[in-house]
């Protein structure tokens, strides 16, 4: 079992370590910050000054060292439009985006599970059809034309909900809504075969000949055992789920880290930028860590096999 | 579309035959895939005007006005022919990057097969990698400090689902190797790109194709989605989802400029789902 987790430690720095160079190479190599931030018609002593503040002169392995040893002090650098540091600039815009990214994981956990499950156990059934059409609908549609026409139908035509800002709550319910859609039918359509497969196992049918009630079978035999391949798909929707906010905050102008990716990507804020790749990187090796433990937790073959060895 | 009308001409009882093999939903998904390679082939040929022609005096007319099937934008440039173009642009970029992601990822599946050891791990560890980076924040990123070209979205979009060709093709490959056909080749001599290529390959391309039909949807709506955020295709070439992202900024006075690109877009990755679902049922032999 401690080996298990040790191994998966190990990958998870080892992640962490390679997105940090990724990040480092590719936003180093493509461009000069100096000319770019003070303009083409600069001086050339004012960019060989902006040069030597910010280290650009020297070689790029030194560029690294010294990368890794300021990150392993915790300092990601200086923003290079208003000089506070990334890290704050990085972690004062986290609540916002967790505002929306928490209530959409819960919402989606909440609605799509029972919908997969419910279909499964109804089979063709009309509300089985409903929920795989609703779920193919849900993942097919982009997120932002789902955000777009949710703005011109709630925000435009009917005028119920603000269609973008961070003023009230009522400021969420659009971006939330828009976030949500994509995952409920993910889940539920993976719920739904996870449950069926796990419906046609010969321990449901033997527990079904022992005479146990139905929701007994549902609850205590189906449902932990299905519960496996969920936790998987419930992982990686925290990637997309992330990736869904940068879409979300762009639409309805909510402060959250998407919006300050994309405007600092275009401003090519580099020490912003690293620090944001570092914090979702981090964020992302984080949920699949939780998810590697859940298995151990859920599923006793893995604990026995941990154990005999 | 052809084989479709020879069908028709040549034998009646197929057509009948077709009708029940064929659910109608897949029928559907497969008439609208037609109709949208049509599009993107004969694009030059169809399109009513020119995509950059602008017309100042018919701005932001409404759809189902003569002359402008879907109205015009806000130069007065025709949205239907625009959507042809763009139907074109982002299904050749969705294309290309299908066939590099597939063969990039079985290239390297089969390399893990073959060597195992440190090859196999190294490749493990790029996948863990590509896995702890949601595609989207990395591609902004590779796009934004690169500037954005045709060239580069395509090898980058590209890159999506590498990891699903590879684990998928390394799996099957040595599996392969246990079953004996493989390795009876390798006994006669022959060299590991032969066995590769003539006697491996043809028997995972049924289940290497099902993933296409993955990954090309999802690719039409990562490239959507960085256009629609002004990081993917530039005007003036137009794309689905640029042309999203530039209606939305008419959203309340032009709805239609938005809402037909969203459409297509809607209808492409959803009759993709439904073809492809229905060829994993038909084709792939590892849910048999």
């Amino acid at each position: 079992m401690l080996n298990y987790f040790v191994t998966r430690l190990f990958r998870a720095v080892l992640t962490i370590l390679l997105v940090m160079t990724f990040a480092f190479v590719v936003l180093r190599l493509s461009g000069d910050p100096a000319s770019i931030l003070l303009g083409p018609d600069a001086p050339t002593d004012s960019i060989a000054a902006f040069r030597a503040r910010w280290g650009l002169d020297d070689p790029l392995w030194k560029q690294y060292l010294a990368y890794l040893k300021s990150i392993a002090q915790l300092d990601f650098g200086v923003s290079m439009r208003d000089r506070s540091p990334a890290i704050d600039l990085v972690l004062e815009r986290v609540p916002a985006t967790l505002a929306l990214t928490v209530p959409t994981l819960l919402i989606q956990l909440g609605v799509g599970i029972p919908a997969g499950v419910y279909a499964a156990l109804h089979r063709e059934s009309v509300a089985d059809r409903g929920v795989i059409m609703l779920s193919i609908f849900g993942f097919t549609i982009p997120s932002f034309v789902m955000g777009l026409v949710l703005v011109l139908v709630f925000a435009v035509t009917l005028g119920w909900l603000p269609s973008g800002g961070q003023d009230s709550w009522q400021h969420a319910i659009l971006p939330i809504a828009t976030m949500s859609v994509g995952g409920i039918g993910i889940l539920a359509r993976f719920s739904r075969s996870a449950m069926i497969e796990v419906m046609g196992q010969p321990y449901i049918r033997t527990a079904m000949a022992k005479g146990l009630s139905w929701r007994d079978v549902v609850w205590k035999h189906a449902l932990p055992n299905a519960s496996v391949p969920i936790v998987t798909i419930v992982g990686f929707m925290v990637g997309s789920l992330i990736a869904g906010a940068v879409v979300v905050e762009s639409i309805f102008s909510w402060p959250g880290i998407g919006r300050l990716l994309i405007v600092s990507v275009s401003n090519r804020d580099l020490a912003v930028v690293q620090c944001l790749l570092l914090v979702i990187a981090s964020a992302m090796v984080i949920a699949n860590l939780c998810v590697d433990f859940a298995y151990g937790l859920l599923d006793p073959r893995l604990r026995a096999k941990a154990a005999a060895h | 579309m052809t084989a479709q009308a020879t069908n028709i001409t040549a034998a009646p009882s197929l057509v009948r035959r077709l009708r029940i093999r064929v659910p109608l939903l897949v029928a559907f998904g497969l008439a609208w895939l037609g109709l949208m390679v049509f599009t993107a082939v004969f694009a030059d040929l169809i399109r009513p005007y020119d995509v950059t022609q602008m017309d100042l005096s018919a701005r932001l007319v409404g759809p189902l006005s003569p002359g402008h099937l879907l109205g015009t934008d806000e130069l007065g440039r025709d949205v239907l022919s625009r959507l042809i173009q763009s139907i074109r642009v982002s299904l050749a970029i969705a294309f290309g990057a299908t066939l590099l992601s597939a063969f990039f990822g079985t290239t390297l599946g089969f390399l893990a097969a073959q060597f195992r050891g440190v090859v196999e791990h190294l490749i493990l560890v790029l996948a863990d990698f590509q896995a702890a980076l949601p595609f989207l924040i990395l591609s902004l990123a590779v796009l934004a400090f690169f500037g954005s070209s045709m060239v580069l979205l395509v090898g980058l979009m590209g890159f999506y689902g590498w990891e699903r060709y590879a684990r998928i093709s390394r799996g099957l490959a040595i599996s392969a190797g246990a079953q004996g056909y493989a390795s009876a080749v390798v006994q006669l001599g022959a060299k590991p790109s032969r066995v590769y290529l003539r006697h491996i390959l043809p028997n995972v391309a049924s289940t290497l194709i099902v993933s296409m039909t993955l990954t090309f949807p999802e690719i039409i709506l990562m490239e959507s989605g960085l256009s629609f955020l002004g990081l993917g295709v530039q005007p003036p070439e137009s794309s689905l989802g640029n042309m999203v992202g530039f209606g939305r900024e008419y959203l309340t006075r032009a709805p239609w400029i938005m809402l037909g690109p969203a459409f297509v877009i809607m209808m492409t990755t959803l009759s993709i789902s439904l073809v492809g679902d229905w060829l994993r049922d038909k084709l792939d032999p590892t849910i048999r």
